[in-house]
């Protein structure tokens, strides 16, 4: 099928950019431009633009529609927004659950791109950022339930980085694990592949374009545990040497585990037998 | 359940029987109102894996429309894989096979027609004469011989995904009806060098423990299993206790790097083979800081040495076999601990960290932990150990480790063979499908054995042949070679597994000379080879029972109707042996031992013989008083299964060796599975360990009582190299195995949408610097080839699976990218089954 590509992408191109443009037409005769207008600003939460797409204002005002990327698009991925799309008219995007993108190395689409409406400096796809995976139907997701599905986490193209499975005790059934895939936003590039394989009638896990998937913390509060690591050590001067009262046998440990009664410490018994078999059995510790 | 006319006649017969009778059968008439709007549910084994899942099966209008796991199942406790998730849809894929198909050219039987749908009767007389003219054939070759040396031409490839029922039909259609040994079932493939290494060393087949162990050890280390998705829910046990256990540990062994080793504590990858090495430094570990248990050795092991040498299960004419100093020898002899001491000492950590290319530290982790003796262990392990030249010696090996510390037969402390088929222990092993077993662990050459299924089945004497038949890659150069002729495959997919395809598999189904015979619910690779196709009942269409990994049986009724004219396998067995007088398969002197049997087909003796028939029709229901369709107890009159059943166990009571009781026909219908020995209705959980199996007797402690003083056998055996080694032209390894998401070489996964868009296509997990140097880049197209066949694939550098350098995996289960066309049909010698982990390829673009 590849092989067979450009000859194929090439009419490809051409009937899409030609129904964009009779739709275009057809729009602005039929009074549309208003529709038009409503359709250059809003991005509907299930569109997805192409790699190196700058922010959506932008993307608009430097996108030729020219359609290169899609024509230069290996998988058939990209498509151009007809009129019926709610994608601004003639802009490329493609929709994860149909055609997710495959990530190529040299970024095809980039590289065809004539005005950095895709911007040319990302070289590396792994930087990509077009959307983010949002696991959004917990109680849907057959890994929340206990089940072993994380198809998600197996098609993921940055599999243990962008999506990774934390283990936890499964309370319900007392002796299995639950695998909770979790998405990491400094890795996952949005390509779609985990929306693309979710098995359920509709995905649990779905990509978002970044505006609508990623809240914003207060500018008044910052982490401090990965301000600390940032910085390599504390912020401040480190904590002193605590000391502690505390009954022979105990000690504790201030920066791990707490309060730790030492080997051979407390038990319910004092060490003179006599002491125990002595005392009434309603006094026994 | 959709009721048919004729189920709605009967329960309304038995309703009126019932009223005239003035009692009440429970929910007759509920089962009637049930039927239109009500989703009937009842349980049943998952179809996939040797883990042995439970789900409830729904049921609405004569379709299964629904599944959930199991909350009361004991192994799943209502959870399921991805697999599991789509167990309804595995039976309504768009291409089931509905009607028998025969290769014809101008109305009549060509072999190299077009497949054309004929009737039953049709296709059973084209059958049965090809089987005739075979049997003919041997016959006369068989004139006057002895039953040890009678052959046959005639011969069946069978499966670890039959039913017990069906298994157990099967052996005895061949093995007594057809006088043939030449059954063998892809268990071959996947599960004989397990076999081997329990029967020398315990004289026993299958494990000691059970999941349980799963909650008890200490530690788990697993050897060649990728267990996080082969057996994805075992795996979230294993998880769970890692997570919830302080200090507990996972040591993970592979040739590259999977999904096991995101939880791994000590994550190992060694070169290809030399896990036998390393095997053997942990025995000198323990020896050298003279960490094994003393008096567990005294009291229960015996020190043996194998023969070394022995080749690689290829034709003899093969340089490495006429190399080998002792092809195919297995003999044990005996030797001292001293002598063993001494074999395993030239495996110092130095050797054997430079030989495996583990570090030193990770391998002396590994050692420790095994000769810690309070620290309990259970050990793992499934294709990488089983598919190897050396798997007998490798399941050995493990063996010999635990057997040093005394860490077996108690919970936690196990090695632990885990399976790939969902009756591979139930059916293959128990059942003994395999070409040289009979029920139970008995086995054909052994005259005594013979005798004992001889008189269970009220066959004369010498009817059983008792030369070992051909083993599953036998039969491959067999068919290439003439020498097997009337050949039928049933509930597997040989084509698209066998090693070597294109120069040992199909050669011989194509071959003039044969009749191949494939019966199957879709069409398969396998199907496509075939002469003949007969269309098959599957899952929960048929009342089935499974065994799972660690003994435990399961039981299901029949759910649903099969579409079109789709018959279980058991049904076409048993109607097939109608077609054969007697005096057609047996010589002149057998029948004079048995005039009674003159003129009788096999079906009279083998079937409606007064014992398997002796189970009347009756009604199929549950407690809640549903009731159940059965369609070959409709067909043939009696209660097929449970005759079946109850004649087979004949075998665990009757004869000498014992250990293997199963429970009754009825019990497992009413339970969640049990695990055997079922010894007065107790299950056994640990075997071979006091107060744990009824067998081992007060003050014994510990007793392998298949063995005959009651001793396990520690076996010493060497690191050999692979059969072939990348060298400068064909440069990687190359290693097949599986994916979470497909299972049975993808017929039925592959055919279920969601998991076939979840992996569409077998792809070539490489080393992103193994494809840089070919200039291969991610997702472009790449052609493997090897000295037999090549294959094409995309090339996968990220994802799942983390080759090192120099070797590439492939996952098997894509009939549309055929890996076995490039595999190497080297075998264990032993076990016979075949490498699937180590063979030579290139890879270059295409």
């Amino acid at each position: 099928m590849m092989g067979s590509k450009p000859q194929i992408s090439a009419a490809r191109r051409r009937f899409l950019v030609d129904m964009a443009r009779t739709a275009g037409g057809v729009a602005l005769f039929a009074g549309g431009l208003g529709l038009y207008a409503r359709q250059a600003h809003s991005l509907p939460s299930l569109a997805i633009r192409p790699p190196g797409a700058r922010d959506e204002e932008q993307f608009l005002g430097s996108c030729i529609r020219c359609g290169l990327c899609v024509r230069d698009c290996p998988f058939d991925t990209l498509s151009l927004a007809t009129l019926d799309d709610a994608v601004a008219l003639g802009t490329p995007y493609f929709t994860a659950r149909s055609i997710p993108c495959e990530m190529c190395d040299d970024i095809p689409c980039v590289k065809a791109c004539p005005t950095g409406a895709l911007n040319p400096e990302l070289t590396d796809i792994d930087a990509a950022r077009m959307g983010l995976a949002v696991l959004i139907d917990q109680e849907n997701c057959l890994n929340f339930q206990g089940l072993r599905c994380e198809v998600c986490y197996s098609v993921c193209p940055s599999i243990d980085k962008a999506i990774t499975l934390e283990r936890h005790h499964n309370p319900r059934s007392d002796k299995h694990a639950v695998f909770i895939p979790v998405v990491h936003s400094d890795h996952c590039t949005g390509c779609g592949k985990c929306e693309k394989a979710c098995v359920l009638e509709k995905a649990a896990i779905k990509i978002l374009p970044m505006y609508l998937a990623r809240g914003e913390l207060g500018q008044h509060y910052r982490w401090g545990w990965e301000e600390k690591q940032k910085a390599g050590r504390s912020l401040v001067t480190p904590d002193q040497q605590h000391q502690y009262n505390l009954p022979e046998g105990q000690r504790y440990d201030y920066a791990g585990e707490g309060l730790i009664y030492e080997q051979g410490g407390e038990l319910p018994f004092d060490a003179d037998p006599l002491e125990t078999l002595n005392r009434g059995l309603e006094q026994q510790r | 359940m959709k009721l048919t006319r004729r189920d709605f006649i009967k329960s309304n017969a038995i309703a009126a029987t019932a009223t005239a009778a003035g009692i009440t059968i429970p929910g007759v008439g509920g089962a009637l109102a049930a039927s239109k709007d009500v989703i009937r549910w009842d349980k049943a084994p998952c179809r996939f894996c040797g883990t042995g899942c439970s789900v409830l099966v729904g049921t609405k209008e004569g379709r299964v429309v629904a599944t959930q796991g199991d909350p009361d199942a004991p192994v799943n406790r209502g959870l399921n894989c991805i697999k599991g998730y789509f167990l309804s849809k595995i039976m309504y894929g768009k291409d089931r096979l509905t009607q028998p198909l025969l290769r014809k050219t101008n109305g009549k039987y060509d072999k190299n027609g077009e497949f054309t749908p004929v009737s039953w009767d049709e296709a059973f007389d084209v059958m049965a004469e090809k089987f005739k003219a075979a049997l003919k054939n041997d016959m006369e070759a068989n004139r006057g011989k002895p039953a040890d040396e009678v052959v046959s031409t005639v011969g069946m490839f069978g499966s670890g995904q039959w039913t017990v029922f069906e298994g157990y039909a099967a052996l005895k259609l061949y093995k007594a009806g057809f006088r043939s040994n030449h059954i063998d079932p892809n268990a071959r493939h996947c599960m004989a060098s397990a076999v081997g290494g329990f029967m020398r060393a315990f004289g026993a087949d299958e494990p000691m423990g059970c999941y349980d162990d799963l909650e008890h050890a200490d530690a788990f280390v697993l050897w060649g299993s990728n267990m996080s998705e082969m057996h994805p829910i075992l795996w979230s046990r294993l998880t769970d206790t890692r997570l919830t256990k302080p200090g507990c540990e996972v040591h993970v062994l592979s040739t590259f790097e999977h999904r096991c080793f995101d939880l791994g504590d000590n994550n190992m990858v060694f070169v290809p083979q030399t896990d036998l090495a390393i095997l053997n430094y942990i025995a000198n570990y323990i020896i050298q800081k003279k960490a094994y248990n003393q008096a567990f050795i005294d009291k229960h092991v015996n020190f043996t040495a194998t023969p070394t040498d022995i080749g690689y299960g290829l034709r003899p004419e093969h340089p490495l076999e006429q190399k080998a100093a002792n092809a195919g020898g297995g003999k044990l002899s005996a030797i001292s601990f001293e002598e063993y001491a001494k074999s395993v000492e030239p495996y110092t950590l130095e050797y054997t960290s430079k030989l495996s290319g583990v570090p030193e530290a990770n391998l002396e982790r590994l050692a420790k932990l095994y000769a810690d003796p309070a620290r309990k262990v259970t050990s793992f392990w499934t294709m990488g150990f089983n598919q190897h030249t050396r798997g007998v010696w490798a399941n050995g090996l493990v063996y010999n480790i635990h057997l040093l510390m005394g860490k077996i037969s108690e919970p936690g402390n196990s090695p632990f063979s885990l399976t790939g088929q969902p009756s591979a222990c139930g059916t293959a092993r128990e059942v003994g499908t395999f070409s040289h077993r009979l029920p139970a662990d008995y086995v054909v050459n052994k005259k005594p054995h013979r005798d004992l299924a001889e008189k269970i089945w009220k066959l004369p004497e010498g009817t059983v042949p008792g030369k070992v038949g051909y083993h599953a890659v036998l039969q491959n150069r067999m068919l290439k070679d003439g020498k097997l002729n009337a050949y039928w495959v049933m509930c597997n997919n040989n084509m698209q597994a066998a090693a070597n395809m294109n120069e040992e598999t199909y050669p011989g189904y194509r071959n003039p000379a044969n009749f191949i015979v494939v019966s199957d619910p879709y069409p398969t690779v396998t199907a496509m080879a075939a002469d003949l196709i007969l269309p098959t009942a599957m899952w929960t269409e048929k009342e089935g029972a499974y065994g799972n990994a660690e003994r435990r049986t399961q039981f299901w009724r029949q759910q649903v109707k099969a579409p079109g004219e789709s018959r279980s396998d058991l049904w076409q067995l048993v109607e097939f042996s109608k077609r054969f007088k007697v005096e057609e398969v047996w010589p002149e002197d057998l029948l004079a031992k048995q005039p009674e049997s003159r003129g009788k087909t096999l079906y009279d003796v083998l079937f409606a013989n007064g014992q398997v028939d002796k189970f009347k029709m009756q009604l199929v229901t549950d407690d809640e008083g549903n009731i159940y369709g059965n369609q070959e107890m409709d067909d043939f009159g009696f209660y097929v299964q449970k005759g079946l059943f109850e004649e087979y166990r004949r075998f665990q009571l009757e004869g000498p060796k014992v250990g293997h009781e199963l429970a009754t026909f009825d019990t497992y219908h009413k339970v969640r599975g049990l695990r055997w020995p079922v010894i007065d209705g107790k299950e056994t959980l640990w075997r071979y360990r006091e107060g744990y199996d009824p067998y081992v007797k007060k003050g014994q402690e510990v007793a392998f009582y298949g063995n005959e003083d009651g001793r396990a056998n520690v076996i010493t055996a060497p690191y050999e190299p692979a059969a072939e080694s990348p060298d400068e032209e064909f440069d990687l390894w190359l290693s097949t195995g599986r994916v979470l998401e497909h299972w049975h070489s993808g017929s039925m996964t592959r055919r279920v949408p969601e998991l076939y868009r979840a992996f569409p296509d077998a792809v070539i997990f490489m080393h992103p610097d193994d494809a840089k140097e070919r200039g291969l880049r991610r997702g472009v197209p790449a052609r493997i080839v090897s000295r037999r066949g090549e294959m094409i694939a995309r090339v996968e550098t990220r994802g799942r699976n983390r080759p090192p350098r120099g070797l590439i995996f492939v996952p098997w289960f894509d009939a549309s990218r055929l890996i076995n066309k490039v595999t190497l049909d080297a075998t264990d010698p032993l076990s016979k089954e075949t490498d699937y982990k180590k063979c030579a390829v290139k890879v270059a673009k295409v």
